[in-house]
């Protein structure tokens, strides 16, 4: 049994549900009021990156920078050269999508604890269509030295990831989502940065998680369950730094893996798993997420269906793998 | 900061600088000429007059704050930082090489006295305009500068000009930016590879108070730079006009300077150019 107690209501059809963004803006207006030096800085996307709920509460604290990327995260730089501890918003396909390379070397190079959140990631954002719906960010960001990687898994996580960034001294990419999502944490659900938690135990395959698709995961575990097949699930909100140990260690068990995102499978955090793996257990790995496509403009609900990113399709290929391919066991 | 040096003696704090610039580009093999001699007078102001910061407590928190944008020119700001005691005048010849504090591009992590690191040039100004907003807006400190100087070719770059609105929109009065004016950019004339003018009237345009002097005169300089700070309701530009090469007649006005250092039979003339003012001075052994 897992101690990260989850909420206990996780399968019902009620089950609450909140928009990833809306937990960062309640924990960036928590960390405002713990600490007199964070300020907030966004691109004209007050509201729907939710940094409004900071912007009311301390609005000397907070900065207008207008429909100016690479300005937000270079002007926040500066901020964190005297002291400040930043936090920039935008939509992920424009920070870090259009200002990577300011990034790059007035961050990451600089090593400046500016905390760089990308909102609206992932094709659920809809109908704006495949220039809205950032699948690369993940990808992007894992590869800068210096750079901590997280994507919540839910509202209750965010908030709490948000508090705990405002605390740590490196530069950061915190990834939001903007459609509701079920919760499956709870607030005495532990989370520090650089942890995987094991959320299921099971015995035939690991899925890993990450952000919006860990919930997925944990519906599909469910299914699989009743064809009598037992199923880990591990959420990995920290890509980087990953969790080695915690993720070997289910995977020694298993001998199967199978990695889901809400972006480009390769590059992002099925890369990272992959690359883990074949350095340290080379196994067999199902990775989930988009297959190297951009999205396009829908419903959300259509437009995960349509590219497989749901619990019905991670049940039937969890499934096929498990009846095709042995456990890996190590020592070939 | 202010009175000490004579306008004799910072001149030839300039003229140590530029030695100094050539022999480490000498040494290093690689790096840019044209652009840190043209600003050695304006370095020689900055280090020696214009900067309220104390080399051997270089994060000391009242200080003024130097950023170099065009990270290029940073042979300049090396050899001004060594000449006023950031570090001992040897590692100069550390340029460049495995190892050193003293990068290609400045690092601020490498080299205490560095506010930044650049050399993808664009981003100087914002990183400046984010401290002066601290400084004046949330944190309401008095008598503190922070100066940022720019390439010609590097407002090309759109990240200035967000900078600058930015700036203009908060009226960052202790935002001091300083152009190089060299006219000279990688693929020849700024004019002609991505015309700049009317430059004046496009800062006055963005709500910043424009000054358009003699870059290669420590006096203007100083002079500008105490209007500047005395603008107290919105950023200041300085436009500084300076000769690319400045002090080498072979290396003056000729744009291929940009980016190349002297071997060492041109290191040698360069420096008996320096040495004599361009020939003005004959020494007795000639």
């Amino acid at each position: 049994m897992s101690d990260y107690l989850l909420n206990p209501k996780l399968h019902d059809q009620d089950v609450e549900q909140e928009p990833i963004r809306a937990g960062f803006g309640r924990g960036l207006k928590t960390a405002g009021e713990q600490n007199e030096q964070v300020v907030a800085l966004c691109a004209d996307l007050t509201d729907s990156t939710q940094m409004s709920h900071f912007r009311d509460a301390f609005p000397d604290r907070f900065v207008e920078i207008g429909v100016a990327e690479q300005n937000l995260v270079t002007v926040a730089s500066g901020m964190a050269a005297m002291g400040k501890i930043p936090f920039t918003s935008s939509y992920a396909a424009f920070s870090p999508g259009r200002n990577w390379e300011q990034i790059r070397t007035t961050i990451c190079l600089n090593n400046q604890p500016v905390k760089v959140v990308g909102s609206h990631a992932g094709v659920s954002v809809g109908p704006d269509g495949a220039t809205h719906q950032m699948l690369e960010d993940i990808a992007l960001m894992r590869v800068l030295p210096n750079m901590v990687v997280i994507a919540p898994g839910d509202s209750v996580e965010a908030e709490k990831a948000t508090r705990a960034l405002a605390n740590d001294n490196r530069p950061a990419y915190l990834r939001l989502a903007r459609e509701k999502t079920p919760i499956f944490s709870t607030n005495d659900s532990p989370f520090e940065i650089g942890k995987a938690y094991v959320l299921r135990e099971g015995r035939d395959i690991t899925l890993l998680g990450t952000g919006t698709m860990t919930y997925q995961l944990l519906v599909a575990a469910d299914v699989l369950a009743q064809e009598g097949i037992e199923a880990e699930v591990v959420h990995v909100p920290t890509i980087k730094p990953l969790d080695d140990e915690t993720i070997l260690a289910s995977l020694r068990k298993t001998g199967r893996a199978l990695t889901a995102e809400e972006g480009q499978r390769s590059g992002g955090f099925g890369g990272a798993v992959s690359e883990l793996l074949s350095s340290k257990l080379p196994m067999p790995l199902k990775r989930i997420g988009m297959r190297d496509r951009f999205g396009e403009s829908g419903d959300p609900t259509e437009l995960l269906q349509k590219f497989e990113l749901t619990s019905d399709s991670i049940v039937y290929k969890a499934r096929t793998f498990v009846h095709s391919i042995p456990q890996y066991r190590q020592g070939f | 900061m202010g009175g000490k040096l004579t306008t004799k003696q910072l001149n030839e704090k300039a003229e140590i600088i530029r030695e100094d610039i050539i022999t480490m580009l000498e040494e290093a093999g690689s790096g840019h000429s044209a652009g840190p001699l043209g600003l050695a007078d304006i370095f020689a102001a900055l280090y020696f007059d214009i900067l309220n910061i104390d080399p051997k407590n270089p994060a000391w928190p009242n200080r003024d704050r130097l950023l170099l944008s065009n990270g290029h020119c940073v042979p300049v700001q090396y050899a001004a930082m060594a000449e006023a005691g950031f570090f001992e005048k040897d590692e100069l010849m550390t340029l460049r090489k495995l190892g050193s504090r003293l990068q290609g591009h400045p690092e601020r992590e490498k080299l205490p006295g560095l506010e930044t690191t650049s050399g993808p040039l664009g981003s100087g100004l914002s990183q400046a305009a984010g401290m002066a907003y601290v400084l004046e807006k949330i944190d309401n400190i008095k008598d503190q500068w922070v100066y940022v100087v720019m390439g010609d070719g590097e407002l090309d770059e759109g990240n200035i000009w967000e900078a600058a609105m930015f700036a203009g929109k908060n009226k960052l009065s202790r935002l001091i930016g300083i152009i190089d004016r060299n006219n000279i950019q990688i693929d020849g004339p700024t004019e002609t590879v991505m015309p700049l003018e009317d430059l004046k009237g496009k800062w006055e345009s963005f709500g910043w108070h424009v000054q358009e002097i003699d870059g290669n005169n420590i006096e203007s300089v100083i002079d500008a730079t105490a209007i500047a700070r005395s603008t107290t309701n919105r950023p200041s530009v300085i436009i500084a006009h300076t000769i690319p090469g400045k002090g080498v007649d072979f290396m003056e006005y000729d744009y291929t300077w940009h980016g190349k250092p002297p071997n060492h039979e041109q290191a040698k003339e360069a420096l008996a150019k320096l040495r004599s003012l361009n020939g003005k001075i004959t020494g007795e052994h000639e």
